[in-house]
């Protein structure tokens, strides 16, 4: 019996609303912290971080972001790479304009920069729903990678092209840089998904989480109630632009250290974050991490295995995985629009109370 | 007679009517061509249950989509509490106080029946963005205040066992009371109904009766409802408004709207269910 829900009854409603109601996902939840905390950072190398951690942890602040807005407020965006990238250009020009601001600073203006921009992407959404508002979004990342593109502005008037980070130190350790050690990397991209996740869950708990719930599964009853469905929307999408512009700066400083804009962050990248929150269950929190720990790990696994081990050439590697990940949105798409999440939910369901389900 | 007295009325049953909470004045309402509603005037009084009746297609929803804000009539006035009403949106009636269930269950499927039941409350719940995000404290203090003052509406409509329930999974009838739960659960001053009982049996018909009572007498709500079950407007109501084909032909007591020939002549031949 590995569930005891049965039994562990609570006896204030405070207690019934807490992210873990069952004690034993609570302990396990404890338990990962540990691990990630203190263990992790200890005995992580360059390809560890590079290959999964740290591109995990982005990912998963971007899919957490996304989930906010399509997945809670149900409002469809394939603008994500173009608002990781309004994340990524102000975290640069911050940088280089402030250097002597701490990076975390940087880091968030950066997320408040691309709120403000996501807003005024946002405002036709007042208008336009599902598929004309993803069009809409589309045509925001053409044309913000445009923009990155053509404005020798945003990239200082380097003669590539491309923004690179400099150097920067929080407590006398590099975070940005090229002298910056794999765990320095880990670490704070930790901590900022760490605080991230906290609020995200606050938010889609109470009060907000519900209007946000309320206008996407049924907009006229969520008037009736008294949503007022301008604000509502705005929010989602400032919210949500801006765990997706700190994804994006970190994609830039931390992970990558220098980025062209079109192709850290084209089309692809909007589609591979939509692709994890699918994948990983659409309106969870837990989903946005399972979703981007499945989409960081598929690739490094099957190189492992089939090139690795078995031998195939590295293109045929790539083509299964495209044909599994499509597999898999399709699946999801049709029985389990709710994805990984919930699977897991329903297989605890059966463990609960296991041996005797009723 | 003593239902024109401005002060308000004791009815059969001894319940206390007050003045005038709501009042409609010549109301018209155009669909390109069509009226669905033309010239209404009607009031609705403090701890009334007021009926709307009429054949299907008469403009009874309409006429509650006017009240809620959904529609803007081309002419006529919304009064209530005594002001006029200027144009205003859905979400700025509900936070006047009027609440609502729909002809066709509007809940919202993805949430349990808890958190549907929630969502009425958040005209009530102010703490801020920040205070959210960080929970911990007012969030939570509020959450937690709300959501006893919801667990009553549960006891109260009788739908504990379902609480943690997504809402999609429900029958019709379980979900018309939620529905019911979520409208109650703003603390209305005026309640509005379309056709709570559509599609029920007997036995959910009575149990919806006596919550609909139970929630006049109670809490002292004002209540306008649409019902086409003759026998369950009788019984419930005080005033009765009777339309056909967006006007009004009629407006009294029960008996005096049964008595009504304009009334009879509508209602025969004409099929309603
Ligand atoms: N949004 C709309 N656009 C166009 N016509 C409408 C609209 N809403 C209602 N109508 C028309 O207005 C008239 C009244 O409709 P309404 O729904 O108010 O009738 P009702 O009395 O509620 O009928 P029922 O008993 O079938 O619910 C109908 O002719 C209907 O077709
Ligand atoms: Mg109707």
């Amino acid at each position: 019996m590995f569930y005891r829900e049965a039994g562990d009854f609570k006896t204030s409603y405070a207690d019934d609303s807490q992210t873990f109601p069952i004690r034993f996902d609570r302990l396990r939840y404890y338990a990962v912290i540990a691990v990630a905390f203190g263990i992790v950072p200890f005995v992580i190398n360059d390809y560890w971080a590079n290959a999964v951690f740290v591109p995990f942890l982005i990912y998963a602040i971007a899919a957490l972001g996304l989930n906010i807005l399509t997945g809670y407020c149900g409002q469809v965006s394939l603008g994500t790479g173009g608002f990781m990238a309004v994340g990524a250009y102000a975290c640069y020009k911050l940088m280089t304009a402030f250097p002597e601001v701490s990076i975390l600073i940087h880091v968030l203006l950066a997320g408040g920069v691309t709120a403000v921009v996501g807003v005024l992407f946002g405002l036709p959404s007042l208008r336009i729903k599902g598929f004309y508002l993803a069009v809409a979004t589309l045509a925001a990342q053409f044309f913000l990678v445009w923009l990155f593109n053509k404005v020798p502005w945003f990239y200082n008037y380097s003669a590539s092209g491309q923004i690179s980070a400099p150097e920067r130190t929080i407590l006398g350790q590099a975070v940005t840089g090229a002298n910056t050690t794999a765990s320095a990397k880990y670490l704070f991209c930790l901590i900022i998904l760490f605080a991230l996740a906290w609020l995200a869950r606050n938010l889609t708990r109470g009060t907000v989480g519900r209007k946000w719930m309320a206008i996407r599964d049924m907009d006229i009853a969520a008037e009736i109630i008294g949503v007022n469905p301008l604000t509502t929307k705005l929010s989602a999408f400032a919210i949500s632009s801006f765990y997706i512009g700190v994804a994006g700066a970190l994609f830039f400083a931390v992970y990558l250290g220098a980025a062209e804009v079109g192709e850290a962050f084209g089309i692809q990248k909007s589609f591979l974050i939509l692709f994890m929150i699918i994948i990983g269950g659409l309106g969870s929190i837990f989903g946005s991490f399972a979703g981007a720990a499945f989409m960081v790990l598929l690739p490094v696994l099957l190189k492992n295995v089939l090139v690795g081990q078995l031998g195939w050439a590295t293109d045929l590697a790539a083509h299964v995985e495209l044909m599994i990940v499509g597999a898999l949105i399709v699946i999801f798409l049709i029985a389990e629009p709710h994805g990984m999440a919930q699977l897991w939910r329903l297989a605890k369901e059966k463990l609960r109370l296991w041996p005797f389900p009723h | 007679m003593n239902q024109m007295n401005p002060e308000g009325y004791t009815t059969a049953d001894g319940r206390k009517i007050g003045p005038v909470l709501m009042e409609m004045k010549n109301i018209t309402l155009r669909f390109g061509g069509v009226k669905a509603i033309t010239d209404i005037s009607f009031d609705i009084r403090e701890g009334e249950i007021r009926a709307i009746i009429g054949p299907n297609g008469a403009g009874k929803s309409s006429m509650l989509n006017v009240i809620s804000g959904f529609y803007v009539p081309q002419e006529g006035e919304v009064w209530f509490k005594g002001y006029k009403r200027g144009p205003m949106k859905p979400y700025q009636v509900a936070r006047l106080g009027i609440a609502r269930t729909f002809q066709n269950i509007a809940l919202f499927d993805g949430m349990s029946v808890l958190d549907n039941i929630m969502t009425g409350r958040l005209t009530l719940m102010n703490s801020g963005l920040m205070a959210q995000a960080m929970w911990w404290g007012t969030a939570e203090k509020e959450e937690t205040a709300h959501r006893e003052k919801v667990e009553k509406i549960i006891d109260f409509l009788e739908i504990q066992a379902i609480r943690k329930t997504p809402v999609g999974r429900l029958p019709y009838g379980l979900k018309k009371r939620v529905e019911l739960a979520r409208a109650l659960a703003a603390e209305p001053k005026l309640l509005l109904l379309d056709e709570p009982m559509a599609g029920m049996n007997v036995e959910e018909k009575e149990d919806m009766c006596r919550f609909i009572l139970d929630v006049n007498d109670e809490f002292g709500t004002t209540i306008a409802l649409i019902e086409h079950d003759m026998g369950v407007v009788m019984d419930l109501s005080d005033r009765v408004v009777v339309m056909d084909y967006g006007k009004k032909i009629g407006d009294g007591t029960p008996d005096e709207v049964r008595n009504n020939p304009d009334v009879i002549n509508a209602y025969l031949g004409v099929s309603h269910d």
